[in-house]
């Protein structure tokens, strides 16, 4: 990653406290970081160390505690800033649309001419390999192709941020690796800058150019690590020593982190 | 193809042994016709067209109730389900709603209202209309969050996501309430006309029954009583193919 590119997103001083009727909860930060544009940024941490939290405060869908968070050179308000897609941990498909309508449910709303939709459309199904599904319904689908669905509703709106909430989880490893490679070519093909967050580190490893490494909650950056990948990769990376070395490194990180994360009240 | 022979015969059997029990003279036709007479009357009820005016005005009057109860019902619980404290307030009423006898209000309504089609099209909006809405706040409720944040992330207003995207997933939801009050409707509006009214199918029972004409009495029960299973077997089918295409994913 060119480390003259522009920053594009950033952080500072970012903390979130939910506050309900069972007590406070201090789920993350302080968080200062920076991402730069185009590049592909992923960040790992132990379970409940407030990823997700991480995520919803950049998409600005809750508001930081503290800190503040920027987008553009703009700071983020309490709206859903333009050209950012957001992929969800959760399956988010809407089971009452088919595939084709839920890819383009987003890019109805907008004003787009209709060859380019359905352009958009076939390009999306295409890149997901979702093509003979079109007509299918979300219940029809395996967990795994819906969370392509959700991806593809993302990439027809042609975000500038794409941040993807461990969007393989419910894959096999051999589908990862492979969907992890179609990652690395919509990066590339968009210029996106991608926020990944995953709880698999040789993922990290693979796609990132930078991996930040979470503590457990309330989560802070223990750690950015820079893999130094061509732009062009994909994942027979996971071969070169350099690999190993990164996701043990890591693996040395997060291990302290999951063992408070599994038993706090041992540490 | 096996359970609708079943269903037929669960049917026809009782109804068989009913006309034979009248035929012997066991059920004298004072107490109820065999059931073969009630058809032949519904079909002379129906040739002669004497009821069609009253045919007309319930089905005009419970549609009424009924497109009113859900239309308010659906909106009035939308907008409930976004204001917490009044929801707080409003959910213990909703839960003892039915613990109220509305016809105990039908003398009131008619006061205000006079003796037109308004007193009935209450009592059938009043009985139907909370049904609608709590399955509407039920609907709303079981709407996973995510949904709502994919709604904020591809810039939907608070109308349009609710139109858009909270509605159409709490479907099966709202169809329980749908089904609730076309049963309301019927009962509120054929219970206000029996009760008190000039006019439509519960006037004219109660008319035949004040005359002891059974011959009229008995084919326009089984006449409210199609309707009734034709349009729940219609929501049914809807229903069904709605629930099928959205499987349980
Ligand atoms: N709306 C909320 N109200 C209260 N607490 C919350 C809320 N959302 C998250 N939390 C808490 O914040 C912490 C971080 O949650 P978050 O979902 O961000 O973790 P995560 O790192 O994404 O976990 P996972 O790896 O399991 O997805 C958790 O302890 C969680 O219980
Ligand atoms: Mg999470």
């Amino acid at each position: 990653m060119d480390p003259q590119s522009p920053i594009h997103v950033s952080l500072r001083g970012v903390t979130k406290v939910f506050v309900s009727g069972l007590g406070r909860t201090h789920a993350l930060g302080p968080i200062d970081i920076d991402l730069r544009r185009g590049e592909f940024f992923a960040v790992v941490g132990p379970s409940g160390c407030g990823k997700s939290t991480l995520l919803d405060v950049i998409a600005a869908l809750t508001p930081p505690s503290q800190g503040a968070v920027t987008f553009e050179g703009r700071p983020i308000g309490n709206t859903v800033p333009d050209g950012v897609g957001v992929v969800f941990q959760e399956n988010a498909c809407f089971p009452w649309l088919n595939v084709a309508d839920n890819i383009t449910f987003g890019l109805r709303r907008q004003p787009v001419d209709k060859t380019e939709i359905e352009q958009r459309l076939q390009y999306a199904l295409q890149l997901m390999g979702l093509q003979d599904f079109a007509h299918a319904f979300p219940s029809q689908l395996s967990g795994g192709m819906r969370q392509r669905v959700c991806i593809a509703r993302t990439l027809v709106m042609q975000p500038r941020l794409i941040l993807l909430d461990e969007p393989f989880g419910a894959l096999d490893q051999q589908t990862r690796l492979l969907m992890g490679d179609e990652l690395l070519r919509i990066w590339r093909a968009t210029g996106a800058t991608v926020l990944l967050i995953t709880h698999a580190l040789d993922e990290a490893a693979m796609l990132a150019d930078r991996v930040a490494v979470m503590s457990a909650r309330p989560g802070r950056i223990l750690e950015v690590i820079e893999t130094g990948w061509p732009r062009e990769r994909d994942s027979q990376i996971v071969s070169v020593p350099e690999f190993g070395a990164i996701t043990a490194r890591l693996w040395t990180l997060l291990r302290a982190q999951s063992m408070q994360a599994l038993r706090p009240e041992a540490v | 193809m096996r359970i609708a022979l079943y269903r037929l015969l669960a049917v026809l059997l009782p109804l068989a042994l009913l006309e034979i029990l009248c035929r012997d003279r066991f059920i004298t036709p004072l107490t109820l016709p065999a059931p073969s007479q009630i058809l032949l009357g519904l079909w002379a009820v129906i040739e002669k067209g004497t009821f069609n005016a009253a045919i007309l005005k319930t089905l005009t009057n419970v549609g009424l109730a009924f497109v009113l109860s859900v239309v308010v019902g659906i909106t009035t619980g939308a907008a409930i389900h976004r204001a917490r404290l009044l929801r707080a307030l409003l959910e213990p009423l909703f839960s003892t709603y039915y613990a109220i006898p509305i016809y105990a209000f039908y003398p009131l309504f008619i006061v205000v209202f006079g003796l037109g089609d308004a007193p009935q099209v209450l009592i059938g909006f009043m009985l139907a209309v909370v049904s609608m809405i709590v399955s509407t706040l039920a609907g709303l409720d079981s709407v996973p969050p995510v949904l709502g944040k994919t709604a904020l992330v591809l810039q939907l207003g608070p109308v349009e996501t609710v139109r858009s995207v909270t509605l159409p997933y709490a479907a099966p939801y709202l169809f329980t309430g749908v089904k609730l009050a076309v049963a309301y409707a019927f009962i509120g509006v054929i219970g206000a006309e029996f009760i008190m009214s000039g006019t439509g199918l519960g006037y004219e029972i109660r008319f035949a029954y004040d005359n002891l004409d059974n011959n009229v009495m008995y084919p326009l029960i089984l006449l409210i009583l199609l309707i009734a299973i034709t349009v729940n077997m219609s929501l049914d089918r809807w229903e069904w193919r709605l629930r099928a295409r959205r499987g349980h994913g």
